[in-house]
Parts: C-alpha cells; sequence; structure tokens
C-alpha cells in the first residue's frame, strides 16, 4: 500500500516540473473560465437592463408649466430633477452628459391642454446611446399613459364611454426574473467550472497508460514487486491532486472575477464569498476520482499518446453533456436526476450561486451515486493496468 | 539461477514461443541468440514476468514466476528493450524512484544509487533531465534503475541495441563484473559477436522454441561449423525445416 503512495509522489513531482500539465492545470482553466462568464454575464446584464425596474431618471425643464405631468412621473418612479433651461441649452446639456435625457415643457403647454389642442413636450436625448433610447421609450409610455387619461376625462365630460377608443387590449406577460434570464451565463459557470477540473488531471491520466508505453518506462515499471493496480491507483491520486488544485484554482478565480459583475443584479448569493466558493469545491470533489479515472480508462484503450489526447479530449466533453441538456431542456432538480454524476453537481452548484438550497437527501444522493460510480472506474483502471494488453 | 520448463505463449493465432526450457546458473553469462522474431523477448517478459505463459512455468532462484510473480520480481533486475525513462525526472530521481517502490529505505537507496552511478560512470549527468539523454546515458541509468535493488539475476533485452562502441564496452565489462560476484545473467541479442565475446553459455532461439543450448564452442562443434556463426545459421535453417515438416 505505501508504493501507492510512492507513486504518487513521484507522478506530483514530476508533472510539476511539465509545462503542459502546468498549463493546462493551473493557468489556462483558471484564467479562461472565469473571463468567459464574466463577458457572458456582463452581456446579459445589458439585455437584462431593458425589462429591469431600475428607477428612471429625468432632467425637466420649465417643470412648474405642467405640475399634474409631473406628479404622475413622480408616481411612476421617475426620479425628477427641475432646471429652467432653453431648448438651446437643453440641447448643450444632453450633448454634454451622456444618458441625460432632458424633457422641456413649451411656455404654451397648459394653454393647448386647456383648449383641447395637442400640447407638445420636447424631449432631447442621444439615442445613439442605447440605455439613453430606453429611457426614452420608457418615458414616452408613461407620458402617453398620462395622455389617455386625459382623453379618457375629456370623453366623460362629453357624456362618451372611454371604452370605446379601446377595443383591444392586450396583456403580455413577462414572468422572467433577473436569475431565469442569466440561467445560461450561469449555466456556463458549473460547465466551465466542471470542465477545468477534468483539464488540470487530463495529462496525467493520459501519462498514467499511453505515456509510460509510449516512452517504454511501463515495462520497466511493470517489474517491480508491487501489485500493479497499486501503480495506477497512485497514479489515479496523483490525477485527483492536480484535479483538485485545478478546481480550487478555477472556483478562487470565479469568485474574484465575479466580485468585479455584480452578482446580486443576477439573483445569485449576494457575494460569491469564501463560503459559497468553499461550498462549489466541496459539491465537485466527489467527481474527481470518477473523472481521473474515466480518463484513465479511455487513454488506456489507445494505441498512442496522440490518439489518447484526442479521446481524451472528447470525454472531457461528456461529463459536461448533461450541463447541455439541462440547459437546453430546462431541467429541475428531481431524486433520479440527481444520481447522474457531473448533472447533480450543476444542480447543486447552481442551488448554491442562486441561494436556494437543495434538499439534503438530494446532495447525499448526489455524492453517494458519484462515489461509487468513480470507485467502479477506478476499480476497472486497476484491472486493466492488470491486463497484458496493455503493453501494446 | 533462472529455470524455465516448457513455457507457452501465444498472441491470437502466432504461437509465439512453443515449449522453452532453459537454465541460466548463477556466475554465468547466458545469451538468448535468435534471429528476430523468434520468441526471445517473449520469453524474457514472461521470466520477468510482465506476460503470463499459456503453459509451462519458470523458476527465478526457485520462486515461481506463476505463482508467486512479486516475489520472483524482488530476485531480478530488468533492462526491458528500449530502456525508458521519465524525462522530467533526473537520472538519480529516476533510480530513486525504483528503489522506493523495491521497498528500499531512504538512506539505502541514496547509498546504493551513489554506489551505481560511481560504478557505471554517470556522475556527470546524474542529476541532470533525463529528457536531453544519449542512449549510452539512457542504458546506463536504465542498468542503475534495474540493480537499484541488489537482485541476484539480471534479465536484459537487447541491451547493447543503439550503443556506441565505448558504452558497449563499459557494459561488457560490468556484466562481466557482475558475473564475477556470482550474478546469474541472462540476456538476449541477435547480434552474433555480442554473444560471442561475452557470454559463457548461448541459448539458440528460433521459430519460438530453444534449437540448441552449450557454450560457445561447444555449439561450433556440435554443427561442425568454422565459427558460431555458421553453426547459428546451420542451426535455425534445421530447425526450420524440423517445423515446415
Amino acid at each position: 500500500m505505501k508504493a501507492i503512495w510512492r507513486v504518487f509522489a513521484k507522478e506530483l513531482r514530476e508533472n510539476l516540473r511539465d509545462r503542459r500539465t502546468l498549463i493546462s492545470a493551473l493557468v489556462f482553466g483558471p484564467l479562461f473560465g472565469p473571463l468567459l462568464v464574466a463577458t457572458a454575464l456582463s452581456l446579459t446584464f445589458r439585455s437584462a437592463n431593458t425589462q429591469s425596474d431600475r428607477p428612471l431618471r429625468l432632467t425637466v425643464s420649465h417643470a412648474q408649466r405642467a405640475p399634474n405631468l409631473l406628479g404622475f412621473l413622480r408616481e411612476h418612479d421617475v426620479r425628477i430633477r427641475t432646471v429652467e433651461e432653453d431648448q438651446a441649452a437643453a440641447r448643450r446639456a444632453v450633448a454634454a452628459h451622456r444618458g441625460e435625457e432632458v424633457l422641456l415643457v413649451p411656455e404654451d403647454f397648459g394653454l393647448r391642454l386647456t383648449a383641447g389642442q395637442p400640447a407638445s413636450l420636447l424631449l432631447f436625448a442621444d439615442e445613439s446611446d442605447t440605455d439613453s433610447a430606453r429611457s426614452v421609450q420608457r418615458i414616452a409610455g408613461i407620458v402617453s399613459q398620462y395622455g389617455e387619461i386625459i382623453a379618457r376625462l375629456r370623453l366623460i365630460a362629453r357624456g362618451l364611454d372611454p371604452l370605446l377608443t379601446v377595443p383591444i387590449v392586450i396583456h403580455p406577460i413577462d414572468i422572467s426574473t433577473p436569475a431565469s434570464r442569466s440561467a445560461l451565463a450561469l449555466g456556463t459557470l458549473s460547465y466551465l467550472v466542471l470542465l477545468t477540473m477534468l483539464m488540470g488531471g487530463m495529462y496525467l491520466a493520459i501519462d498514467a497508460t499511453a505515456g509510460e508505453r509510449e516512452r517504454g518506462s511501463l515495462e520497466p515499471l511493470l517489474t517491480v514487486p508491487v501489485r500493479r493496480e497499486y501503480l495506477i491507483y497512485g497514479k489515479i491520486l496523483a490525477a485527483c491532486a492536480y484535479m483538485t488544485l485545478s478546481l480550487a484554482l478555477t472556483v478562487t478565480a470565479f469568485a474574484i472575477v465575479l466580485r468585479f459583475v455584480g452578482l446580486d443584479r443576477f439573483g445569485m448569493s449576494a457575494d460569491f464569498g469564501p463560503r459559497v466558493a468553499v461550498d462549489i469545491v466541496l459539491a465537485c470533489l466527489p467527481l474527481v476520482p470518477l473523472g481521473a479515472a474515466l480518463m484513465t480508462l479511455v487513454a488506456a484503450y489507445t494505441r498512442s499518446y496522440r490518439e489518447a489526447q484526442t479521446y481524451v479530449g472528447l470525454v472531457l466533453l461528456v461529463p459536461t453533456l448533461p450541463l447541455v441538456f439541462a440547459g437546453v431542456l430546462g431541467l429541475q432538480p428531481r431524486a433520479t436526476l440527481m444520481a447522474i454524476p457531473s448533472l447533480s453537481q450543476h444542480f447543486i452548484i447552481q442551488s448554491l450561486i442562486r441561494m436556494q438550497p437543495l434538499p439534503a437527501g438530494y446532495v447525499a444522493l448526489s455524492v453517494c451515486s458519484t462515489l461509487a460510480l468513480g470507485a467502479l472506474l477506478v476499480f476497472a483502471a486497476g484491472r486493466l493496468y492488470r491486463r497484458e494488453r496493455l503493453l501494446g | 539461477m533462472i529455470e524455465a520448463e516448457g513455457l507457452c505463449k501465444r498472441f491470437g493465432s502466432l504461437a509465439a514461443v512453443r515449449g522453452v526450457s532453459l537454465r541460466a546458473p548463477n556466475g554465468r553469462i547466458t545469451g538468448l541468440l535468435g534471429p528476430n522474431g523468434a520468441g526471445k523477448s517473449t520469453t524474457l517478459r514472461i521470466l520477468y514476468t510482465v506476460l503470463q505463459p499459456d503453459s509451462g512455468d519458470a523458476r527465478i532462484d526457485g520462486i515461481s514466476v506463476v505463482g508467486d510473480p512479486l516475489g520472483a520480481r524482488r530476485h531480478m533486475g530488468v533492462l526491458p528493450h528500449g530502456a525508458g525513462l521519465y524525462p522530467n525526472l533526473t537520472a538519480r530521481e529516476n533510480v530513486l524512484y525504483f528503489g522506493a517502490l523495491h521497498g528500499l529505505a531512504r538512506a539505502e537507496r541514496r547509498s546504493r544509487t551513489a554506489e551505481l552511478f560511481r560504478r557505471l560512470e554517470m556522475e556527470d549527468f546524474a542529476d541532470r533531465p533525463a529528457r536531453g539523454f544519449s542512449q549510452g546515458q539512457r542504458i546506463k541509468t536504465a542498468l542503475a534503475r534495474a540493480l537499484i535493488h541488489r537482485p541476484r539475476n539480471i534479465l536484459l533485452d537487447e541491451p547493447t541495441n543503439g550503443l556506441d562502441v565505448m558504452a558497449v564496452r563499459t557494459l561488457r565489462g560490468l556484466l562481466r563484473q557482475l558475473r564475477d560476484e556470482g550474478h546469474c545473467i541472462l540476456f538476449s541479442s541477435h547480434v552474433m559477436q555480442e554473444i560471442a565475446a561475452l557470454c559463457d553459455e548461448v541459448v539458440v532461439i528460433a521459430h519460438g522454441g530453444v534449437v540448441a543450448e552449450g557454450a560457445p564452442e561447444e555449439l561450433r562443434d556440435r554443427a561442425g561449423a568454422e565459427s558460431l556463426e555458421d553453426a547459428f545459421v546451420r542451426l535455425v535453417a534445421g530447425a526450420g525445416e524440423d517445423t515446415d515438416r
């Protein structure tokens, strides 16, 4: 049994000197993953803004000319700043401050309204700025609501049913929340965490069989008085160590990067702090031996290092497939689904970052089924190492 | 002491080894001579327990390679074909690793490695990564690795392949030394001069079976040939006719 640790120690040390392993385990994943998700989240956030109930800011010039309108705007959560500017000044103000919209109330506004004539309002904005364009839409919406109210009051005053002018009403019902709108970006997070975790052990797994065989060190290794399965267990253990390191680094990098993205806007736990990060690492740990053994098994069946790289590269995608299905089909955690390794880790990660805890039984089921399958694969890898055909 | 009895091994429809029996005594260098594909490597691989024979058995110092392969491995040092090293480890680390796997204590591994490196004249590259080693340096490292646990029996598969003259001389000198210390040495080669220069005993293998064995002079006399090479050709050709019939 001591031999397992000796193989483990040697693999650990040898791979510390291997640039390929280091880059894939310690640099590529932790950098690439978080950056990708941060970008995806920022993009989601921009579009999520459209429907957001972020308060509108509006500069109103000569507000005293339309006190009722002003009251109506305030009722609709528009934050008003009042100024006294003429058209030219309003134009300059908008040009000078990007994102500012100025509503100018002309002098004859009250008169025309009383006379039952169309009363105009001037809204200055720079619509090349998409944020500004959205604000204009919202302001126009609120103002036209106000206009409709006046119109109805006029009809009532003339003894007509105001509903006559409303032949059809459509009610769009949007049930989206910021969290659900960012589902894709968040799904990517668990996908990348699992992917980089697997990548961390990829080269060690390939090396355990295809690599040893290709450089001719497998045969001498098999002549030492150590049970062959112990040799492979040591190697799998080393792969696990690198995967764990890669996992921890990636999650840490996520925790740091996402702090700057502003997670609360996505319904994620207000801070993706150390506590959540540790929980995510713990949630993924049961998947580590499974991944290491799976990659080792696949590599053992290949004939060369290059072939092993190709196939193990494909295997990296296998544990991430359930995540894609979950995303596309909109799967929700269920007992049967929690028994599927990688999918269940995905659900756990999602529940952690959204602060929607899963039942303890679900988590236990995930841990047990993942560890059980992992143990099975580790055992199978040990069996495989005993076969003569391993020598190629 | 290595004794093999009726070793057979098939790979699919190919009978690689058909009933090989041989004996390599202590204090002698025994050469396994045969053309390419005769079954030399397969025989050696069975002896050093990487392959399991379909039938037959072999004993290393009395320990069965079939019944107790781990025990048998403790008694042999093996230099397989190719001598692959770990490129990111130094020569010393490569050897120490195998010492550890053989269960040697830390102090013992260190002193034994230093001793072997002196003996094999490896000190100038002992602490360089194996990545850029020449074939000679690789073989020396692999040999030190095979000898780390002071095995009584030493098995070498085509050890001089790819070595330059100087390296071959060093290797021969070392094998003779080990023989004189009472080790049992069994090595395979298809190079006649190699066998003639070094071996006390020769086992000629052709078509998966032993066709002759004895001292080089004996074989020459028995085949009625001028040189060992002629003897070899006649013996192998004779075996070919034998199996063809």
